[in-house]
């Protein structure tokens, strides 16, 4: 109830703003929505969206499993994180349009230069979480698998996973959305579709209906990702939790 | 060097340790344990006592082969299959009570964990998760895990340490009588004599730093028939063994 009154004042400011401003700079909702059906209609939305998201799941997917694959290593073994913390530290201080521009000069203005640029963007963030992560885990409940014979299975899925679930989760989340902003860059520098293609051409004709029509809808693709994927799966990583505090609020 | 071997034959445990070195953050070593033997024969309950810091913990570490740095050997009973109850009952938090056991002991069958778990009084916690347990309910249920694979050689830390007297008295009773019934070789580690006396065949006293075996007393059994007075004549012998070794450097006594 409090999102949606949230919402509808947010509605209400843009449309004061556009009554206020030239409708060419700020077009109202209304002339916004019109601009999405259209496009919807044409089928172009969709199909950038589509185009636009499969970059995303694609670089996304790249970055989360190195990334978590050299965080987990670096964090367990001393030697493999002083020998790769330099590497990580410039990777992190790297401007993001840096490794776009490099990318696509080495690699030509292909798919594999795209998505890896954004890829190599996300992996240092995800390194440093699941670092910190592999660091906590808790050497107490080594010792107990040790003397218990836990199978490297048993160990990886019934000791790590639920100690790295809450940094995984959190790298998901900062993960994706740093992941689609940066894949907008990408588009609007060198590739001929998607929603950063769109962006750049409405930029180009100066017509912001258009921006705004694949702006917005694309904004809310990615909240509907996290309100539907992220976060429900935080919620059953996390469920021991919150059976515990039902438990002993019935108490 | 070090050697943590399986007895082909008799289910003995063989103690043997020549030195046990701690490096301190600035590089210098401190010995924990120095020229420490002792044996425990197959189905006997021993107990390590001796006073605070002076390397129970790191003995039963050695044993439980957490730490393999150390100079002797160590002959395990045969198959070497290990039960632990850690001073903290470290359950997966995440993990119902009954998955606990289940996890640390995938072969054993369903009927064995219920009737374990009936047998130390936890089938109506079978479900709940660890944080909703109290400190002896855990510990119960570290003992439950532990049993559940049927050790050759059961190790416990301090298992009635931080429980109310009362607790602390089912408790002991309850670790009493699994032991007597299954006749494990149960080695348990402790500060408290009288805890010692009761649930041990055989206790073996051990010095301050660095930590050697002083003295190694055998309880008459069985315990349940054990007088009074015979208890607090045991108690007193320990006492005077603790005290000699706390004075200076002493031969073992048996």
């Amino acid at each position: 109830m409090i999102r949606l009154v949230s919402l509808t004042a947010l509605l209400l400011l843009w449309q004061f703003g556009a009554w206020l401003s030239d409708p060419r700079r700020l077009p109202g909702p209304a002339a916004v929505f019109e601009k999405v059906y259209e496009e919807a209609l044409s089928g172009a939305l969709f199909s950038n969206l589509a185009i636009t998201l499969a970059r995303v799941i694609a670089a996304f997917a790249l970055a989360m499993s190195f990334g978590a694959a050299i965080g987990y290593v670096m964090g367990r073994n001393k030697l493999a994180d002083r020998l790769l913390d330099p590497w990580l530290v410039t990777l992190l201080n790297l401007p993001a349009l840096v490794v776009i521009v490099l990318a696509y000069v080495w690699a030509g203005l292909t798919e594999v230069a795209a998505i890896g640029a954004v890829a190599l963007n996300k992996l240092p963030n995800a390194i440093v979480v699941v670092r910190e992560g592999a660091r906590a885990l808790d050497p107490h409940l080594e010792d107990m698998a040790h003397v218990f014979r836990f199978s490297p299975t048993a160990r990886f899925k019934h000791l790590v996973l639920p100690q790295l679930a809450p940094y995984l989760a959190a790298a998901t989340r900062s993960g994706l959305s740093l992941v689609w902003k940066i894949v907008l860059v990408v588009e609007l520098l060198g590739r001929s579709n998607g929603v950063g293609f769109e962006i750049n051409m409405a930029f180009q004709l100066f017509d912001m209906k258009l921006l705004l029509a694949y702006a917005l809808p694309f904004v809310a693709l990615m909240l509907g990702v996290e309100t539907f994927l992220v976060q429900p799966l935080e919620r059953h990583v996390s469920r021991w939790r919150r059976g515990v505090s039902r438990r002993l609020d019935r108490v | 060097m070090n050697d943590t071997s399986r007895a082909g034959g008799a289910a003995s445990l063989d103690v043997s340790i020549a030195s046990k070195d701690y490096h301190s953050a600035r590089g210098s070593p401190r010995r924990a344990l120095e020229d420490l033997r002792l044996t425990l024969p197959a189905g006997q309950a021993g107990a390590v006592v001796g006073p605070s810091g002076c390397g129970k913990t790191t003995l039963l570490r050695l044993i439980a082969g957490l730490d393999k740095d150390y100079v002797g050997t160590i002959v395990l009973p045969e198959h070497g299959r290990l039960g632990m109850v850690f001073q903290e009952p470290r359950l997966l938090p995440w993990r119902s009570v009954i998955d606990n056991i289940r996890i640390a002991a995938p072969h054993a069958r369903e009927d064995d964990i219920a009737a374990l778990l009936d047998e130390l009084g936890l089938a109506e916690h079978a479900s709940h998760f660890p944080r909703e347990l109290s400190l002896g309910l855990a510990r119960r249920v570290a003992l439950a895990r532990a049993l559940a694979v049927k050790p050759d050689l059961l190790l416990l830390d301090e298992p009635l340490v931080s429980l109310d007297a009362a607790l602390a008295k089912d408790l002991r009773e309850m670790i009493a009588r699994l032991i007597d019934e299954r006749r494990i070789t149960t080695l348990i580690v402790t500060h408290d004599l009288a805890e010692a006396i009761a649930l041990a065949d055989r206790i073996f006293l051990l010095s301050p730093r660095p930590a050697r075996v002083v003295a190694t007393l055998d309880v008459p059994t069985p315990r349940r028939a054990l007088e009074r007075e015979m208890a607090e004549k045991l108690e007193t012998q320990a006492r005077d063994a603790l005290a000699v070794a706390r004075a200076g450097p002493q031969q073992e006594k048996h």
